[in-house]
């Protein structure tokens, strides 16, 4: 399906989830954001941009893996994300849907 | 041109029902401590308030000394479809256990005091219960010192009286 962010058309799943993370950029990030009740900081940005390029890299993320970084603790990434950081950041980040459970 | 007869509805966000998770875990084997702590932290990660509450030999699981050592059962345990006699002979339990533990490692699953940390680090609450702790000796001391403390059964039920809270004995 379609969803217009920052006045664009962009190919979105019934959950709201990017289908082509080459359309994503800041605009759509803040207006996704705000979908959330997130005002996005520079701090927002540092870890989206971590979970963009691990996407690319092709691995699969984890809560675990991100409090590993280096990038984020996890008490920050729950602050920075509240309600379901994993799912929200990555929606945010214009990548798919993580399946990890833990 | 197209003329709707309603205007386009945005999307209305539901309300979610399940508000608050508390998760009973009353056993040391792998499999229960593991799947306790996989439903206490999910529910962090999906924005639900969690609370864990070990009892009887759940206790295993925040004692430091042991909490990394857990076992899973070779007796009595037909999932693992080992014969009895074989599973009791010694050593079995400590071979099932490292090879199982091996699994795990290789889907990334943290050992448990890293989940501990985890799952603490998301918000997430963990209490004993001062009964069996009486039981078995244990002192405040003998416990992971990041627990939130010790509660008597009325306790953990008025923990439980908010709207949209479920209770799961694992």
């Amino acid at each position: 399906m379609e969803a217009t962010l920052a006045n664009e058309k962009i190919e979105v799943n019934e959950q709201g989830y990017l289908l082509d993370m080459d359309q994503w950029h800041e605009g759509i990030a803040r207006a996704i954001a705000a979908e959330e009740g997130i005002e996005l900081t520079n701090r927002h940005f540092e870890v989206v941009n971590f979970l963009r390029k691990e996407q690319k890299n092709g691995t699969s993320l984890s809560i675990r893996k991100i409090g590993k970084s280096g990038v984020v603790d996890i008490k920050e990434f729950y602050e920075l994300f509240p309600e379901g950081p994993l799912k929200k950041a990555s929606r945010i980040a214009g990548i798919a849907k993580p399946a990890s459970c833990i | 041109m197209e003329i709707l007869d309603a205007p386009v509805q945005t999307s209305i966000k539901k309300e979610k029902s399940l508000k608050k998770i508390m998760i009973i875990n009353s056993k040391a084997t792998v499999d229960s401590v593991y799947a306790a702590l996989i439903l206490a932290n999910g529910a962090r990660m999906e924005g639900i308030e969690s609370e864990l509450f070990c009892t009887f030999f759940g206790l295993e699981m925040l004692q430091p000394k042991k909490m990394d050592h857990l076992h899973v059962a070779t007796v009595g345990n037909p999932g693992l479809h080992i014969p009895t006699m074989i599973g009791g002979l010694p050593g079995m339990e400590t071979l099932a256990s490292t090879m199982m533990k091996k699994e795990m490692d290789k889907l990334d699953i943290p050992t448990v005091s890293e989940f501990l940390e985890i799952y603490k680090a998301s918000g997430g609450k963990i209490f004993a219960c001062k009964l069996a702790m009486e039981m078995f000796h244990l002192t405040k001391e003998d416990l992971w010192e990041d627990i939130d403390g010790v509660l008597t059964v009325g306790d953990f039920y008025s923990r439980a009286q908010d709207e949209g809270c479920q209770i799961i004995f694992v």
